[in-house]
Formats: C-alpha cells, sequence, structure tokens
C-alpha cells in the first residue's frame, strides 16, 4: 500500500484558482480546519466552495477565497448564523447556488455514481427552483406517471477536503463519533481527497478501535493523509473533543467589524502553520 | 368568542409552583404545539426549536405515545426526555445520522415544525434570506430542507413573536410552499400538507378561501383583533375561533420533567 502521508502544505500545493472544493463535516462539527486555515493563508482565489456549511465557509469568505458558495446553510450551530458569511453575502461579495439540504446530498451522489443528475421531488414549487432555473432543471419521468421532477445535477468536486478522527497511512480513515454526516460521499464525488485526521495509526489498529462500521471511507478514494491533532479546532471532534464555545465566540465576535477581523487574523491565522495555530490557541 | 376574564396574578418567583399555579402564555403554546401531533401515530415527530421540542415531547408522554423523536442530533431515543439538560439520560432507539434523515422526509414519515422569518397569505415560507438574492439585507439561514419538507410531509410552523414583520404579503423568497404554490403543482404537490402555524398569540389553519391562513384559536388573554392587527394582511377568521386550552393537571407534570428549567417561558414571556 503506498504510504500518502503529506501536510497541510502538499495539499494545498496541488489547488489551483478557481477549483471547485468539497469540504466535510456539518456546521461546526468536525471540519478540516487545518486544511482551510492552510488554504485561507495562500494565494488561492476564486474558488468555488461546496459544503455543508459552517466555519469553514465563513473563514473562506473572509479571507476572500471564494467566488462562489454551493450550500443549504451556514451555520456555527451553537451561534446559529455564521457571521463571517452572513457579512460576505450582505456586501455582495459572494455568489450562491442555493440547495435544499436533501438536494445537497442527491448531487454528491451524482458525481459520485458519475451520473449528470438525480431526480427528485424536492424542489417544485419552491424559489430553489424556480429562481434557479439557469441552473436547475426539470425532468419528466419516462415511465406511465409522467411526473415532472427536479434533476439535481451532479455536484462534481475538483478536490475533497475532510476530517477523520482516524487513518492509516494508506488513507483507509474511520470516524468515531455518532455521524459521518456526508464526508464518504464527499470523497467519491471528488476527482481527488485528501484527509486530515486526529492521529495516523497502524492498519491493523483501525478495526480494533471501533466497530468495522466506522470505517467509513477506504483508500481507494483517498490521495493524501494529514496527521493533524486538534485539526478540526474550534470545530467539535467528539469523542476526541468537543467544541471550543468560548473560541468559537471569539471567531465570531471578529465580524463584526474590519479591525475586529485583522486582529483575529493576525493572530491566529497569519500566525503560521498549524503547530503555530495550536501554540497560539495555547493547545501546542 | 368572548374576551376571556381578568386572569390571576402570576406566582412570585418564590412562591411553590405546583398544580394552582396559573398555566403561561409559553404553556398554552406548548399546548397547542402538542395538539398539532394529535394523531400522527407512528411518525417521526420533528419539532425544530427548544419550545416545539418541549411541546413535541409533551404529545408522546401525554396523548400521542407512538410518535418516534431525535435526541436533536443523530440517535432516536424513548421516553420523556428533558429539554436543555446536559447529559440527560437517554434511552436510544435506533440510530438515525443527517443522511438518514432524508429517507425519512421523502418516505413522508414526518412531521415538521420548523420557525419562520416570513409568512405570506397562503403560507409560503421564508428564513432564508431578506432582500435581495445576490445582496440580501439580511442573510439568514439559507434555504436548509423546508423545499424538501413541506413537499414531502405535514409541517407545522412555530412564530414566537406574531408581528406584520413575520406575516407578510409577500416572502422576499419563497423556502418552504404554501397552499397556492403546491395547488399549482397538480399531482406533484398531493403530500404537502400545512397542519398549523403555532404563534405566541393563537393558532393559524390553511382552511382559509384558496388555502390560505385562518385564524383558527387564540390564546386566552388575546383578541381575535390583535392577532388582525398583528397581521400584515388582512387575515380570515373561522367561524368558531376557540381558546387554547390549558395544560391538564397530568400535562403540567410531565412538563414539569420535560422542560425542568422552564426554558418555554424564556422563548415566551409573560401571561
Amino acid at each position: 500500500m503506498s504510504d500518502k502521508r503529506c501536510t497541510d502544505d502538499e495539499v494545498v500545493a496541488e489547488l489551483a484558482d478557481g477549483m471547485t472544493i468539497g469540504i466535510g463535516g456539518w456546521g461546526s462539527r468536525r471540519k478540516p480546519m487545518s486544511l482551510v486555515r492552510a488554504i485561507a493563508r495562500s494565494s488561492l482565489r476564486d474558488l468555488v466552495v461546496v459544503s455543508y456549511g459552517g466555519p469553514d465557509v465563513g473563514l473562506l469568505c473572509a479571507t476572500g477565497k471564494v467566488r462562489r458558495v454551493v450550500y443549504a446553510f451556514c451555520s456555527l450551530d451553537s451561534i446559529p448564523l455564521e457571521p463571517h458569511f452572513r457579512r460576505a453575502r450582505q456586501r455582495g461579495a459572494v455568489e450562491t447556488f442555493e440547495l435544499d439540504e436533501g438536494m445537497f446530498l442527491l448531487g454528491l451522489q451524482a458525481a459520485a455514481w458519475r451520473v449528470p443528475f438525480l431526480p427528485t421531488r424536492v424542489g417544485l414549487g419552491s424559489d430553489v427552483l424556480e429562481r434557479q432555473r439557469d441552473r436547475l432543471r426539470t425532468v419528466r419521468s419516462p415511465y406511465d406517471d409522467g411526473e415532472e421532477l427536479v434533476a439535481v445535477p451532479a455536484l462534481e468536486l475538483d478536490v475533497a477536503l475532510v476530517h477523520l478522527h482516524r487513518a492509516d497511512a494508506a488513507g483507509n480513515g474511520q470516524y468515531l463519533n455518532v455521524d459521518p454526516y456526508f464526508d464518504d460521499l464527499f470523497c467519491r464525488a471528488a476527482r481527488r481527497t485528501f484527509l486530515s485526521v486526529e492521529r495516523i495509526c497502524a492498519t491493523e489498529d483501525l478495526a480494533a478501535q471501533g466497530p468495522v462500521q466506522s470505517l467509513l471511507v477506504s483508500r481507494l478514494w483517498v490521495d493524501g493523509v494529514v496527521e493533524a491533532p486538534f485539526g478540526a479546532h474550534f470545530t467539535e471532534c467528539v469523542p476526541d473533543y468537543p467544541r471550543d464555545e468560548a473560541f468559537q465566540r471569539a471567531y465570531a465576535d471578529a465580524a463584526r467589524d474590519d479591525d475586529a477581523w485583522a486582529a483575529w487574523r493576525a493572530r491566529y491565522l497569519d500566525c503560521g502553520g498549524h503547530d503555530a495555530y495550536l501554540a497560539a490557541v495555547g493547545l501546542g | 368568542m368572548n374576551r376571556p376574564g381578568a386572569t390571576p396574578e402570576r406566582p412570585r418567583p418564590d412562591a411553590e409552583p405546583g398544580p394552582a399555579a396559573a398555566p403561561t402564555r409559553a404553556d398554552h403554546c406548548v399546548v397547542a404545539l402538542a395538539e398539532c401531533f394529535r394523531g400522527d401515530g407512528e411518525i417521526l415527530a420533528n419539532p425544530i426549536g427548544a419550545l416545539p421540542m418541549i411541546a413535541g415531547r409533551l404529545a408522546r408522554a401525554s396523548f400521542e405515545p407512538d410518535l418516534v423523536m431525535t435526541d436533536g442530533e443523530a440517535l432516536l431515543v424513548a421516553g420523556p426526555v428533558p429539554v436543555g439538560v446536559e447529559g440527560a439520560e437517554k434511552v436510544v432507539e435506533a440510530w438515525n445520522p443527517y443522511r438518514t434523515m432524508f429517507d425519512v422526509v421523502w418516505s413522508g414519515r414526518r412531521h415538521v415544525v420548523m420557525g419562520a422569518s416570513q409568512l405570506d397569505p397562503f403560507g409560503n415560507h421564508n428564513f432564508a434570506f431578506i432582500g435581495d438574492w445576490d445582496r440580501p439585507r439580511a442573510q439568514l439561514l439559507g434555504f436548509r430542507g423546508a423545499p424538501g419538507n413541506t413537499i414531502n410531509h405535514p409541517t407545522t410552523y412555530w412564530v414566537p413573536d406574531h408581528s406584520p414583520r413575520v406575516f407578510v404579503p409577500r416572502v422576499d423568497v419563497v423556502c418552504g410552499i404554501g397552499a397556492d404554490r403546491a395547488r399549482a403543482l397538480g399531482a406533484a404537490g398531493r403530500f404537502w400538507h400545512l397542519r398549523a402555524v403555532v404563534t405566541n398569540l393563537g393558532v393559524l389553519d390553511a382552511a382559509g378561501p384558496d388555502g390560505r391562513l385562518r385564524l383558527r384559536a387564540v390564546h386566552p388573554g388575546v383578541t381575535v383583533e390583535e392577532v388582525r392587527e398583528a397581521t400584515g394582511f388582512p387575515l380570515p377568521v373561522a367561524d368558531d375561533v376557540t381558546e387554547t386550552r390549558p395544560p391538564t393537571a397530568d400535562e403540567q407534570v410531565l412538563l414539569a420533567r420535560i422542560d425542568p428549567g422552564r426554558l418555554r417561558d424564556r422563548e415566551v414571556p409573560g401571561r
């Protein structure tokens, strides 16, 4: 098995301006924040970000990396609205492709299965369809019912970034909390996938650390693995650690004006890579 | 309907709570929302937010015992799990990660209670953003699951601040679909069902002319005129507007277990 271990910077070097980047996790839960921060520090721009959105979307919007957000919501969970994303939207700084949460799932699944769309009733009658007819089309059932359905287009990703609890060096990834979210689908919908994990372990340890159902992602879908303890900070990564609510509040407060954001950015982003960040946060 | 008489004074904070304590406005809101689940049987009752969650748990613990409910995350849990109590013991019935929720939604075996930033006369719903699509005045939640919920299974809305800001002639963007849009879909809209809109003032249903929202009940101490004034469009009123019932003695006992911190009073203060 190939050794796919790599660094944040090596992952960023694989990305290019204008790419469509899918980010795993959900809201402020198990987000690959060390990779997101590495992108935020880079010179990348014009990214299309596809996410069940949380601070990943907010941070990339705040740092001017995003051209378009493909999303159904953008929340910090305990803070219902992601303030940096709100600020970008209210300034007209980012385009959006608005989706229902379930349409989003179908779009990823279509990309994973290499079909152009998947049909659903979801969206009919709603402005998610009516005001995005340029992006969302309908299809008529070829069977006797003849029903008109929404054809959710495949959300093809250039790259997926996902944070899991454990993986081996070959990229077999494991989650240890109660919800896989859509992380495996992100991997399958992407041409290339990079995992960050709390700890890289031996392959033979994986099945001992949790039920086999926790082995969510096979190396079939993985191109690189970064070991990043606290890599999801400040989002939650239970059972390894809960959300850092105090830090999240400080992050949210930094959206109040340009000065507050500049101060937060200098302290927690421009300080350097993941190790410097952990030191700044007090986890190093 | 008759205007209710004077209500008793609110007990002092140090007064002994008990069956004699007069029900608060929040208690009536909880009862009105719980009643929305009556007759649902074995479906996933999915009230979102603290007060609706309290209402759902109350419905299950009293008159609708087959309801299935989540812990707010990836598990389906049995029993009257208290709301807002960290580390409360829960009996797990099943695993229901986010992606499984869509299987439930699209099967129709669910009744959701969602919040609403705007509702129009037909019950078209918005909580995505206020203002323009490209540069909203206020970015809110996004479409979330509203399009898929409303076209697949029963929906109830919970509005803790009944006002002309919420009840508007025209929503800025339609997330969940209302009666006119569902009807225009023909057969494709056959699973649409707006059960009720419960507010801090009363209960609306979709039984007005052509499916318009209509005032069906007021909470004690609220007049029909007050509800009309707080609604930003002409509101049809049922011929037989009723008054929301208070919780029964049994329900009060259950509420003390389900909402020991009285979170409901924080969401809807006052009598």
